[in-house]
């Protein structure tokens, strides 16, 4: 029973119904705006594209997380107290207690990935919004940071990670640099500018790939790959577009939630190593506001706040967004403050444009 | 006689103080379509959350296929081969027609050591599926959304059929649709019964219930009011069980034998 009255999709209106058009969209607004503003700036030179790519890949490890789990149908507002967390929890069993930095990488993987747990553990089990069980985890792990920081060095920064992680076998996984050899090629072959002067001299400004940037970008293609290829994607859809419907047909949807928080808990930090292998430091206020930037990034990618619809894909165009625009406007002298009434009139026109999608879709009116 | 599918004996089912079914026996036999009625509150949808494993019944047996069975999750019910459709809860709207059709069924492919889900097969089942039904798609990615509220239903039916259901419960599936839509669900449950499947079809709606049934089994404050075969009762009879006899016969007077 064909019916007449449904037109056939044209290509283009097939293309818009895909959650991630309004950031393509954006990013090739947002590259060509400051290619305008800012070309001349170094933006984009090695050195320039290395600085918001690095920054980009932050934001991207964190949306991926923050994507899948609300694509699962909740939210996690505990991201940034943990990347806190998770630092400090690293600087003090390394520097203060002494343990080898690899086993203090791997406890704190181990306590983050338990609180995410603990976190879907009270979502499933109470029925409680996620909204205010990880509110509640955003002042309960900021203030475990700061106290045990506190408590102690009597300090809320921690420094000297970059002294013991000499030599470690698990630190330049998230702190190092990779594919030397061929930044040191391009720059040889004039790719890439060199140092003139210093103890650097004759290598190139941007050393290679950071490992950063390559967690990012695995976390992303994993994700897109779970998401869109698995089975267990189908059951990360199914779980946040109608819980009940999911589980009459068998959908562990209990189990789904529960990875995701663990996931996302994970993504947080790997956040945190990889920022503490940087600096060499750890500091109890990091990851201030990050739970919001990486909701944010999501949206932008098109994802519903709802559940059920979104791309991973998409949250990570939104976080090269969010790198582009933090660093350019940086670049092009800009007031930095400005960056957030960037962002809340990005948010505020991603959300519009996904309701508008969304009824697309679902065909309502 | 065959030997039912599935009988249901003195099924009783408390809530607390709440006595929501008290004893209730009921069986269907393989092709037939067996439809429980009832006005709201009468225990219908309890009674079946016991066949579909969501709810232990606090007393009573439940034989399928001979044998005794315990139920403790939809994930049982559904592995003896009893498929439920829910009149909201069939589908997800935001999900491709594929994606729902084999929500929790999902076909694998190994690649190396992942396994992913194939999607290839997915979708030409799907649309085969769907084009057995009467419904075609234009493509199996589009959103279920998009689908009418029949086309959700029959999606659902569909899905529960290719899946080997022997016992398919329907709730309500008719009573948010349109005229033209009702046909076409119910001419699909005539479909699905001339397979060999017992369905379980229930509704309020006395003239839905006459169309495709072969017994009906009238449910009113959580107990049996009996089993009647097709052509033994009138509408009027089972009109009559359904709102307790009396009330009804008094209201219907008064509007002139429309309801």
């Amino acid at each position: 029973m064909t019916d007449e009255r449904i037109k056939q999709v044209s290509k283009l209106r097939r293309a818009m119904i895909r959650p991630e058009l309004g950031a393509i969209a954006g990013a090739v607004l947002v590259f060509v705006f400051f290619m305008m503003i800012a070309g001349d700036s170094g933006m984009f030179a090695p050195k320039g594209i290395q600085n918001w790519t690095v920054v980009s890949a932050q934001f991207a490890i964190i949306a991926v997380g923050a994507c899948l789990l609300m694509i699962a149908g909740e939210f996690d507002l505990s991201v940034g107290s943990m990347i806190g967390f998770a630092g400090i929890v690293i600087a003090i069993l390394s520097v203060q207690w002494g343990w080898p930095v690899w086993l203090a990488i791997i406890t704190a993987f181990v306590v983050c990935i338990a609180l995410g747990a603990l976190n879907g553990f009270l979502v499933i089990k109470t029925g409680l919004p996620s909204f205010i069980v990880t509110l509640a985890f955003l002042y309960i792990l900021r203030g475990m940071t700061i106290w045990l920081s506190i408590m102690t060095t009597q300090k809320t920064i921690i420094g000297g990670v970059k002294q013991v992680a000499e030599g470690d076998w698990l630190a330049p996984v998230f702190g190092g640099t990779i594919l030397k050899g061929l930044f040191q090629w391009f720059a040889d072959i004039g790719w890439i500018d060199t140092f003139t002067r210093g103890s650097r001299e004759g290598q190139p400004v941007v050393e290679g790939v950071p490992m950063l940037v390559v967690w990012a970008i695995g976390l992303i293609i994993f994700g897109q790959w779970l998401l869109t290829k698995t089975r267990f994607g189908n059951w990360i859809f199914a779980s946040g577009g109608d819980a009940q419907a999911a589980r009459y047909v068998g959908v562990p949807v209990n189990r789904v939630k529960m990875l995701m928080f663990m996931f996302t808990a994970f993504c947080a930090c790997v956040f945190a190593t990889a920022q503490v292998m940087e600096f060499g430091s750890a500091a109890a206020d990091r990851g201030l506001l990050k739970e919001f930037e990486a909701i944010i990034c999501v949206v932008i990618g098109g994802a519903l706040l709802t559940g059920g619809y979104g791309s991973v894909v998409g949250a990570a165009l939104g976080a090269l967004i969010f790198g582009v625009v933090q660093q350019g406007l940086f670049f092009s002298g800009a007031e930095s403050s400005l960056f957030r009434v960037f962002l809340g009139t990005i948010l505020i026109l991603a959300v519009i444009l996904n309701t508008y999608i969304r009824r697309m879709i679902t065909g309502e009116r | 006689m065959t030997t039912p599918l599935i009988e249901m004996k003195n099924i009783e089912k408390h809530f607390g103080a709440v006595i929501a079914l008290g004893g209730v026996s009921f069986d269907v036999r393989p092709g037939e379509c067996h439809c429980l009625l009832g006005d709201n509150g009468a225990g219908k949808s309890t009674f079946i959350k016991t066949m579909s494993g969501v709810h232990k019944p606090s007393k009573g047996t439940i034989m399928f296929e001979g044998k005794e069975m315990s139920f403790n999750s939809p994930r049982d019910s559904m592995n003896a081969g009893i498929a439920t459709v829910y009149q909201d809860l069939a589908m997800i709207p935001l999900m491709s027609v594929t994606r729902n059709f084999w929500m929790g069924n999902e076909p694998l492919k190994k690649f190396g050591p992942f396994s992913m889900m194939d999607f290839k097969k997915a979708n030409e089942v799907t649309m085969t599926e769907m084009k057995k039904m009467g419904i075609n798609l234009r493509e199996p990615g589009q959103a279920v959304g998009t689908l009418s509220g029949g086309e959700r239903q029959t999606v659902a039916i569909a899905r529960a059929v290719y899946f080997g259901a022997k016992l398919l419960i329907l709730d309500e599936p008719t009573s948010a649709l349109g005229v033209r839509q009702t046909a076409n669900v119910l001419a699909n449950i005539d479909k699905v019964r001339k397979q060999g499947i017992g369905v379980v079809f229930i509704t309020h709606n006395v003239r839905h219930a006459m169309a495709v049934g072969d017994r009906f089994t009238v449910l009113n404050r959580g107990k049996t009011l009996g089993t009647a075969v097709k052509g033994e009762i009138t509408p009027e009879e089972l009109q009559d069980l359904m709102a307790g006899g009396q009330e009804l016969a008094t209201l219907e007077g008064s509007l002139g034998g429309t309801v």
